[in-house]
């Protein structure tokens, strides 16, 4: 399964390297929604400060409903799902790759988002281990739901509209959970941000279990 | 003694939705033999496929293809099959090397495969690196092929491949379905011209609402006939098939 | 094509339905005029004859497709029945979802004086909202029964672990942050005020157990609808095939 995943993930990046489709559309929409955020709260520069951990999660929120969309669009562009499913590549291996893939993608944007709030709202990043825990535990969170929701709503004719109808409360505990992290991480609450910590763990470790077992269900029905 | 079958079908009924695709197909094929499916559109070619290959799974009636199961069976049963369907298939931001590459990924196949599969659908050189999404339509269709070839399987599927390609490009698919044939391999292409199944084909089958009409085996008595599952000649397994040298 | 009278009545939803509409009628009757208002909330302390057996009803819709669904997936147990009964309550739950909402920010706003407050239990049951509603909607976008079967139990299941996760979540949330005053019943109830919940849980049970019975049914005509649709399908289809039928067998 794992020599499918890396299979997979490798076949996934190389495509966005070549298309670039992340850097080109998804980085520069991230941009555009911190920037919306600011005018949204009207440049009031303490609120965004403290706001930051919030709309920083909400942008990569946002962003990561693009990125499984396109995972999921390269598949369906030419029949390839067919070929994926005829390729004899384990399911599992698949889902874990796509997996990597996403949360490889969205990492690199989280970077770039981060710098993005340091200069737009004037955070200061500071307790920089929870922030990069907590971080990498969400985002392979968001990568696993979406994967798994992604290739549920493949199947339907209405995947755009729906894949974010489904997603969306679903990853609520993982933006919450996150924020509270990075809050706790700057300083803004009195601590706990550990905890949170292990809810992120939870609620990733589900959505990874459920996706691997499930992966080959869902993969058939469409 | 009855004929060795690659697929065998008994009433397979197949739906989308409420709507049959396939309404109780009857079809035999035998090891080795090229059959060519020919039916106006919408008559169920496509579905027909599907279904062999283990994608569309049966609601009712049998089905045996290879000796396994394609609706419980199915993922054993793909690593022996290889299907084309009207598109192709392909990433088009990756070359057609990469394409073929990972399309033959899970069936380990020899390291070059993937060039020589190319190389015999007539795709070289600098073709062979372009993304495949600058490629012509017959371009893409001879990738396709290629990494239904690299992947070696026992049983083709095919989904009008002629389509798009031209006249010396028709004839190079031919020359290569007829040789893997001979090799042991079995084929069924679902094909609206009539040239090629008189030229290339063993037998032709006509599928109509959602049925085959004439896809017994004419003398083989529907009880016994026996499923075979491995390679029917000696030891000469998908994967020994010598590429043969360029034409 | 003449179709048997259909209907999803029967002496069962006919008695459910009489004593859910007197069990109403008696829980207005107490809870308007008989029962006392309150001495903090006054008027308002009526809402205690509906909110709470709403949100009650609410969870057994949803407890009920979780059920269904979980026992849909066991593949020793799997039929249909447990599907009907996972989309009967997931439907009933959502109805009775949106009733706790519109009843507790109405009640919200009589006695605090807001419409919302990110309070831990408002913030999960519109969570929860929201999630059913994608649950349907993924359903509606499905035309094979298995498919959407397997679809949508699956999510069933991931949403109720969800839940779970997002009610530690929110009351790690409220307690960190000290926030509004969780909805606590008024721990002096008693007297008429007691008999008159009990009366509205009564009262909410049997309407819930009657449009779950009447959903279910409703997903059975619905699949009988579907199969003597089916076999005319199958028949249209069939008569597409060419009367004649030649071999052909070229020498090999």
């Amino acid at each position: 399964m794992w020599r499918d995943a890396l299979v997979v993930a490798g076949k996934d990046l190389r495509v966005e390297s070549r298309s670039k489709v992340a850097l080109n559309q998804v980085v520069p929409y991230s941009l555009v929604v911190l920037l919306l955020f600011g005018f949204a709260f009207d440049q009031d520069q303490p609120l965004l400060v403290q706001a930051a951990p919030g709309l920083f999660w909400l942008a990569v929120l946002f962003s990561g409903l693009l990125a499984v969309q396109r995972t999921f669009s390269i598949e369906s562009a030419d029949g390839a799902a067919d070929s994926l499913r005829m390729s004899g590549l384990e399911p599992a291996g698949i889902f874990v790759g796509k997996v990597v893939a996403v949360a490889v993608q969205l990492l690199l944007l989280e970077v770039f988002l981060a710098v993005g709030i340091v200069v737009l709202f004037h955070s200061k990043l500071e307790g920089a281990g929870l922030l990069a825990a907590s971080a990498v535990l969400s985002t392979i969170g968001v990568a696993a739901a979406g994967v798994a929701y992604g290739a549920l709503s493949m199947g339907t004719r209405v995947r755009e509209t729906l894949l974010p109808l489904l997603l969306a409360p679903v990853l609520a505990p993982v933006v919450l959970a996150a924020t509270e992290a990075w809050r706790a991480a700057l300083g803004f609450s009195s601590g706990g941000g550990w905890r949170w910590l292990g809810l992120l763990a939870g609620f990733t470790a589900i959505y990874l279990a459920g996706g691997v077992l499930s992966f080959g269900a869902l993969m058939e029905e469409t | 003694m009855p004929y060795d079958l690659a697929v065998r079908l008994r009433s397979a009924v197949a739906l989308a939705g409420r709507y049959p695709l396939l309404a109780g197909a009857d079809l035999d094929v035998r090891a080795g033999e090229i059959l060519a499916l020919k039916g106006a559109n919408g008559a169920g070619k496509t579905s027909l496929l599907r279904a062999i290959a283990g994608l569309l799974p049966l609601s009712g009636g049998e089905a045996n293809v290879l000796g396994l199961d394609p609706t419980s069976d199915a993922r054993a049963l793909r690593r022996k099959v290889g299907l084309l369907g009207h598109r192709n298939g392909l990433y088009e931001d990756l070359s057609a090397e990469e394409n073929v590459r990972f399309a033959a990924r899970a069936a380990r196949p020899a390291k070059g495969a993937a060039r020589e599969a190319l190389e015999r659908l007539g795709i070289r050189d600098r073709l062979a690196e372009l993304p495949t999404g600058k490629l012509s339509a017959g371009q893409r269709r001879r990738v396709a092929l290629a990494a239904l070839l690299a992947r070696r399987p026992l049983l083709w599927l095919l989904d009008e491949p002629h389509a798009c390609l031209d006249t010396e490009h028709r004839e190079l698919l031919d020359g290569l379905l007829k040789e893997v044939a001979a090799l042991g391999a079995t084929v069924v292409l679902a094909s609206h011209e009539i040239l090629t199944r008189e030229f290339l084909a063993d037998r032709v089958a006509t599928v109509s609402g959602g049925m085959v009409l004439d896809g017994l085996v004419v003398d083989s008595p529907v009880d016994d006939s026996r499923v075979v599952d491995s390679p029917p000649a000696g030891n000469i397994a998908p994967t020994d098939l010598e590429q043969p040298s360029v034409a | 094509m003449r179709y048997p009278q259909a209907s999803g009545s029967s002496r069962l939803t006919r008695v459910l339905g009489w004593s859910a509409l007197a069990a109403l009628a008696l829980n207005t009757w107490w809870g308007l005029w008989l029962s006392p208002p309150d001495v903090v909330q006054g008027q308002f302390v009526r809402m205690l004859y509906i909110h709470p057996a709403v949100a009650t009803m609410c969870y057994a819709g949803f407890g009920a497709c979780a059920l269904g669904s979980i026992a849909w997936l066991w593949p020793r147990l799997r039929s249909p029945r447990w599907d009907r009964l996972a989309v009967a309550g997931a439907e009933v739950g959502a109805v009775f979802c949106f009733a706790t909402l519109v009843t507790g920010s109405i009640w919200g706003r009589a006695s605090w004086g807001v419409w919302w407050t990110w309070d831990a239990r408002l913030t999960l049951t519109a969570i929860l909202f929201a999630l059913s509603l994608g649950y349907l909607a993924l359903r509606r976008s499905i035309d094979n029964p298995h498919s959407r079967a397997l679809a949508s139990s699956m999510v069933a299941v991931l949403m109720a672990l969800t839940v779970v996760v997002d009610h530690y979540a929110t009351v790690w949330f409220v307690t960190l942050h000290q926030n509004e005053t969780l909805f606590q019943p008024d721990p002096t109830v008693h007297g008429w005020q007691l008999a008159t919940m009990l009366v509205s849980f009564l009262a909410f049970g049997l309407v819930f157990a009657w449009m779950m019975v009447h959903r279910y049914r409703l997903e059975v005509l619905e699949e009988r609808f579907e199969r003597e649709g089916f076999s005319s399908a199958l028949e249209a289809r069939r008569s597409e095939a060419v009367a004649e039928r030649r071999v052909e067998v070229p020498a090999r």
